[in-house]
């Protein structure tokens, strides 16, 4: 018998039959924690349709009978949640483009062209990604109340306009830096002009990496809470966000309309995520083997 | 320099401006500003005054609030570091087989932590209710009593990190990605050596995944360390200052008693304390984190 034939003998024999015990173990295992896992939500959505009476019946029910569908209605005119639904939009909208226009460009300039001290500059700007955001909140909050900016939603997008998310610069950066130069080269010697290029050939080529800044973006800036809990005063200015933690304080016990209110704010989320699930993936997988 | 390379410094500069103006004006000017301010008596409404390092000397001697949010935002990165850790590793190993309805579980994990914080934070409120909430019912069928959770000043942080290990999905992901990078031939020659599963976890897995695991502790410490939304919707601090994360008491000192000298100076503190132990655990680094050479 020769060596080779024994050694994969041996492994066929040692890696199937408790590789189909640990295999069946890890299946039981996710099933468990996949039930322990949804469990928040299912409370939530549980409870969003539920009656306040039935809410507090010991031992707990799950089933809603009846189905108080109206807490969704009454939810969202307890608070104005139309308002802010819109308010946050004012918000997510200019920040996609912003972080869009401006990182892409940054992401070009780091990559493709050449200028004097590139790398530093770049390397300072991925140094801020360990800035904690409280150093700069509060004096960044002075700035903007110096300049008449506070209770506007102007503190929420302008930054995304400058590229302040550096995470994204690079992202785009890696992107671009692994197109083929060729295509560069060819559209160069036809005559176009930088601009042209990072237009034509660059920007096409990127739609993914370009759909992944923005889904994630706009996330963020939906998500946000502390920007908008800093600059926004008026109850008619609030986003989602700083809706939903008012709406904490003001109807703490009522749980069916507070559960309803949380799953509005949760839903457009959840709808985003299973459309773009692959991007999803693949950009956390970025951030964790580049850093 | 031809006219190709002169306009590719131009046009190099004019694309990466909007960002390094965004650096100069959003970050590197608000740093130090917010130096300068640490060492004011800034009140919003009063005329800033120069106290130099009085601000420090006040909390390092004469405020306790100051270390007892500093005790409860390090007890609770010292728990919820590790818990969520350990918790997304063993997620990223169990998703690491070929099981039936992988991509339903992946996407089962990873759901809960795209839910927004701030509405996470109001669902765990609801579940940590004392009489209605999800946890005290399944402890009542079984015949435990009531529990406090976060109304309950030794039982907060605890709660709050159990909590925490709910999001853990992008650190899992980031585990099974690793998880995947791990040569195949290293398990294979460790069969072949007859090494049980739970030798293979040790001494092929955890050394390979160590790199990643550097990665997911300094992202998951730098996080742990601002926690705010938290307290912020769930205890307002408290009870009895039991939740006062060092960020919430940032923010109250800033937004809620005006003081933006001394908030500034905490600030400070927080962006020294983050910057040394990431120093420290990266330094750390080169004796227990294995890199391959060559194929990077």
């Amino acid at each position: 018998m020769s060596s080779i034939e024994d050694t994969s003998f041996r492994g066929a024999l040692i890696n199937n039959t408790p590789g189909v015990n640990s295999r069946r173990l890890a299946f039981a295992l996710c099933c468990l924690l996949g039930l322990a896992m949804a469990t928040p939500l299912a409370w939530l959505v549980r409870s969003s349709l539920m009656e306040m009476g039935q809410i507090f019946i010991f031992p707990p029910q799950w089933v809603p009978n009846p189905l108080a569908l109206h807490n969704y209605p009454d939810a969202l005119t307890t608070v104005p949640f139309e308002a802010y639904f819109l308010n946050t939009l004012l918000v997510v909208i200019p920040t996609i483009l912003g972080t869009l226009v401006s990182c892409s460009m940054a992401g070009y300039a780091f990559s493709r062209l050449h200028w004097p001290f590139r790398d530093q500059v770049f390397a300072v700007l991925m140094a801020t990604l360990m800035l904690p955001y409280v150093i700069t909140l509060i004096p960044t909050f002075l700035i903007w109340s110096k300049l008449g900016a506070v209770d506007t939603y102007v503190p929420l997008i302008v930054p995304n306009w400058l590229g302040t998310n550096a995470f994204f610069i690079f992202l785009l950066r890696q992107f671009f830096k692994n197109l083929p130069r060729e295509l560069d080269e060819a559209a160069t010697i036809d005559g176009a002009g930088i601009v042209q290029v990072f237009w034509h050939i660059i920007l096409p080529l990127s739609r993914p990496a370009l759909l992944v800044v923005a889904i994630l973006s706009g996330l963020n800036a939906w998500n946000d809470f502390v920007d908008p809990l800093v600059y926004i005063n008026s109850a008619e200015k609030y986003t989602v966000a700083l809706g939903l933690s008012q709406f904490v304080g003001l109807y703490t016990s009522q749980w069916s309309l507070l559960m309803a209110a949380s799953v509005v704010v949760i839903l457009p989320v959840v709808i985003v995520f299973f459309f773009t699930q692959r991007y999803f993936m693949a950009s956390i997988t970025m951030t964790g083997l580049k850093g | 320099m031809s006219p190709r390379r002169r306009s590719e410094v131009i046009w190099g500069l004019i694309f990466a401006a909007p960002a390094v103006l965004g650096f100069m004006l959003l970050k590197a000017m608000p740093i130090l500003f917010s130096l300068w301010i640490a060492m004011t008596d800034w009140t919003v409404a009063g005329t800033p005054h120069w106290i130099g390092l009085a601000n420090f000397q006040k909390m390092l001697t004469a405020d306790p609030i100051f270390w007892r949010s500093l005790s409860v935002t390090a007890y609770y990165t010292l728990l919820s570091v590790p818990a969520s850790m350990a918790f997304a590793f063993f997620l990223a190993v169990l998703l690491n087989n070929r099981i039936p309805g992988l991509g339903i579980f992946r996407t089962l994990f990873y759901i809960p932590s795209i839910v927004p914080i701030i509405a996470t934070s109001v669902i765990w409120l609801w579940m940590y209710n004392p009489d209605f909430g999800l946890f005290n019912s399944v402890l009542r069928l079984v015949g435990i009593p009531k529990q406090q959770w976060i109304f309950n000043e030794g039982g907060v942080v605890p709660s709050l990190v159990f909590m925490s290990i709910w999001g853990v999905g992008p650190m899992m992901i980031i585990f099974l990605a690793g998880l995947q990078e791990v040569p195949k031939e290293l398990y294979e020659a460790a069969d072949i050596d007859g090494a049980s599963p739970g030798h293979k976890l040790l001494h092929v897995t955890l050394p390979m995944m160590t790199p990643t695991i550097l990665f997911n502790l300094m992202i998951s410490m730098v996080a742990a360390f601002q926690t705010f939304v938290q307290p912020y919707v769930m205890t307002n601090g408290g009870p009895n200052n039991g939740s006062l994360f060092f960020v919430f008491l940032i923010y109250r000192t800033a937004f809620q008693d005006s003081q933006m000298g001394y908030a500034s100076a905490l600030s400070w503190v927080l962006f020294v304390i983050i910057s040394a132990l990431s120093y420290i655990i990266f330094r750390s680094s080169n004796r227990w984190v294995y890199y391959r050479g060559g194929d990077d």
